[in-house]
């Protein structure tokens, strides 16, 4: 699914990624772990496409593809999906409509028709009830004036309805309490199967109770430094970051 | 030099005119008239030296010697009715216009509760002249500046309500204005007299056909204590015309004012709002301004506090593509009497264009000290945190960026909460913008 080699990325002139090596099959779920400032979200950042980010060295190869070459939009009508860790109000545009939209974007690649309006309508009606959301979310602005748990679980509501291949969760968990954690939990949870494969990015173990990785990475100065299952987490939670660091260094 | 030339010229030709305009048997009209040339002589047309013209080099109407009205003018000669029927909200009162002459075949009235006076100008001048008297020239001065006086003395038509007051105009009246006269220069005169707890709202529409065309606006809004009265201006002029609109409202204690401006069309525009408020009496003034190819359009705000608690809010955006000019100039004045003012006032501009430009001046002027006055302006681009957002979404980079502009605008549309008010102006807004590619179904 996702294979990235020896990724080094700068901010300006300023190294971030610095070798990060990772491998990701179809339907694992993979947690990357790490202090604040290790690199977690410039990670996702150059994984999704976003700009300001030099890739200086390395390679990322998303189902045989070079992804690094592809625009942001192209990446995601492939597959890939970024949750963000802080999503974007777009006031003015509805909720639903950008649902819609990007849903027979992605159809449209696939060389598909678009979705009848009445499916639509069912699918994401759906959907909103797995994220315990009211239906009214879909008739307001994007994200507009959403708390902070609302706007996460509409992030995992896109996912839910574009069905992506490879979902980057960027510190979902984070601003949120517990009940909020557990219905976004649920819903990740939902989206998993044989061919969807996940990277979780995250800072705190929380997450991984609710959401069980396949795999636990720790990411410190711009590598993985450790990895191992499930257990590493509960290890970093218990012990923190440092050991890993002066492990590493 | 030219202005002075244009100016001699109009002078010159204004004794033949004047003969057709309206009210000739009235001596205090005449003698306004008068006065408003005197002035004009004096002033001859606005000049970019005027701090309040510095944006606005208004020498192009000046050389094209446009014709003003006379007699033998061209009216509803040769209008396709189904023109007027897509400017014609069905759901409202009906008034039109057609090059400046009241059309009394396309105009609906049926129903206006008795006492209101919703007629033309001249027809107003005729039945109710003291009544014109006492309105004329109170929420506004021929020396503001020179196409204040020039429509004084010039007007040939125009708008004449009068709402009785504790009576609620309980749907819209929708002024239709429509000009295919090329080279036709119209000067209108409208009042708007809205008594004492009384209610009214009124839509303006300016259309024409693509002919080089000058209308001169002016309105006056006079509203009694506790009267409330909303205008919506949506101007789609042709992309030759030349527009002039000046709103100026009176406003008595506690009395609620809103002006709504959408300004999409004509080669240059000049709107004009302005107010003065007086106790505890509120306005609001919206405006979405719209600019594409070489158009210029100015808004020229200013709300005077003349007395305590009163409350006014202002938001105008601009959206401005290829060469077009924007210009928001909002003056807020606080007087020394003026406590506990509330006031806001905001300017958003996004430019489309490397060779676009807004120019935008706010100005506070407060003289009283125990006030809340706030102000904001930006002149910018997108968000590329947004425009990143909706790509991660499959939306491409070029649509992601017409609908982050489009939604930028429709904020104002939304304003609107008459169905089918708000509909017309997002058909407006749809078909004159500067993107390809967007659609309505995206609110």
């Amino acid at each position: 699914m996702l294979t990235i080699e020896n990724l080094h990325a700068n901010v300006g002139e300023k190294p971030i990624l610095k070798g990060l090596n990772l491998h990701i099959n179809p339907g694992e779920v993979h947690a990357v772990m790490g202090p604040n400032g290790a690199g977690k979200s410039t990670l996702s950042h150059v994984l999704s496409g976003k700009s300001g980010y030099d890739v200086t060295e390395g390679s990322v190869i998303y189902q045989g593809n070079n992804l690094l070459e592809l625009e942001p939009e192209m990446r995601a009508r492939e597959g890939v999906f970024l949750a963000f860790q802080y999503p974007v109000e777009i006031p003015g545009v509805s909720n639903i409509y950008l649902l819609k939209a990007a849903l027979n974007a992605m159809r449209k690649h696939q060389g598909l028709g678009e979705v009848d309006a009445m499916d639509f309508l069912m699918l994401v009606k759906d959907k909103i009830k797995l994220l315990q959301m009211d239906e009214k979310f879909l008739y307001r602005a994007v994200n507009e004036g959403f708390s902070g748990g609302e706007k996460k679980r509409n992030e995992i509501l896109q996912a839910a309805v574009l069905e992506p291949k490879l979902c980057i969760l960027d510190e979902t968990d984070s601003g949120l309490d517990i009940d909020a954690l557990k219905i976004v939990a649920d819903g990740v949870n939902s989206l998993r199967s044989a061919e969807r494969s996940f990277l979780m990015i995250t800072h705190y173990q929380r997450l991984l109770d609710y959401i069980k990785p396949d795999f636990v990475h720790v990411l410190a100065h711009g590598k993985i430094v450790k990895s191992g299952g499930p257990e590493l987490a509960l290890e970093l939670e218990e012990k923190g970051y440092s050991w890993v660091e002066e492990q590493a260094a | 030099m030219s202005n002075d030339q244009a100016v001699s010229q109009y002078l010159a030709e204004y004794p033949a005119s004047s003969a057709s305009l309206p009210g000739q048997t009235l001596p205090w009209l005449q003698q306004f008239r008068k006065q408003a040339l005197a002035c004009f002589s004096t002033h001859g047309f606005p000049d970019i030296r005027q701090e309040e013209w510095r944006y606005t080099n208004v020498s192009a109407i000046e050389k094209k010697r446009f014709k003003p009205f006379t007699s033998t003018a061209q009216g509803l000669t040769n209008i396709d009715s189904h023109v007027l029927d897509e400017l014609v909200l069905q759901d409202m009162w009906t008034v039109v216009l057609v090059n400046g002459q009241f059309v009394a075949e396309h105009s609906r009235l049926e129903g206006v509760p008795p006492g209101v006076i919703i007629c033309s100008m001249s027809q107003a001048l005729e039945d109710n002249p003291e009544q014109v008297q006492a309105q004329l020239g109170q929420a506004v001065s021929d020396d503001e500046h020179g196409f204040i006086a020039f429509n004084s003395a010039w007007f040939s038509e125009g708008l004449y309500v009068h709402v009785p007051a504790n009576t609620v105009l309980e749907k819209p009246l929708q002024v239709v204005h429509y000009f295919d006269d090329a080279d036709a220069l119209l000067a209108l005169r409208n009042v708007y007299h809205v008594d004492e707890s009384a209610e009214a709202s009124i839509v303006e529409t300016f259309a024409g056909a693509a002919q080089a065309y000058f209308s001169v606006n002016v309105t006056e809004a006079v509203l009694a204590e506790n009267a409330s009265l909303s205008v919506t201006q949506i101007q789609t002029a042709s992309d030759k015309a030349y527009h002039f609109a000046g709103c100026y409202a009176k406003q008595a204690a506690n009395s609620r004012f809103r002006h709504d401006n959408f300004a999409f069309g004509g080669l240059l525009a000049r709107n004009e709002i302005h107010t003065q408020l007086f106790k505890a009496a509120e306005c609001e003034l919206n405006g979405l301004y719209l600019g594409n190819k070489r158009q210029h359009i100015d808004n020229h705000t200013r709300i005077n506090h003349l007395e305590a608690h009163a409350i006014s809010r202002e938001l105008y955006k601009g959206v401005l593509a290829q060469r077009a000019r924007g210009v928001f100039q909002g003056r807020v004045i606080v007087a020394e009497d003026a406590q506990k003012t509330d006031s806001e006032m905001n300017n958003r501009n996004l430019l489309l264009s490397e060779d676009a430009e807004a120019d935008t001046k706010p100005q506070l002027e407060i003289y009283a000290d125990d006030v809340k006055c706030a102000h904001g302006v930006t002149v910018g681009q997108l968000d590329e945190k947004s425009v990143f957002y909706l790509q991660s979404r499959c939306m491409s980079e070029e649509q992601a960026r017409n609908m982050l502009t489009f939604a930028f605008a429709n904020e104002m549309v939304n304003k609107i909460k008459h169905k089918s008010l708000h509909d017309f102006v997002l058909k407006q807004l749809l078909q004159r913008f500067p993107q390809q590619g967007v659609e309505a179904a995206w609110l």
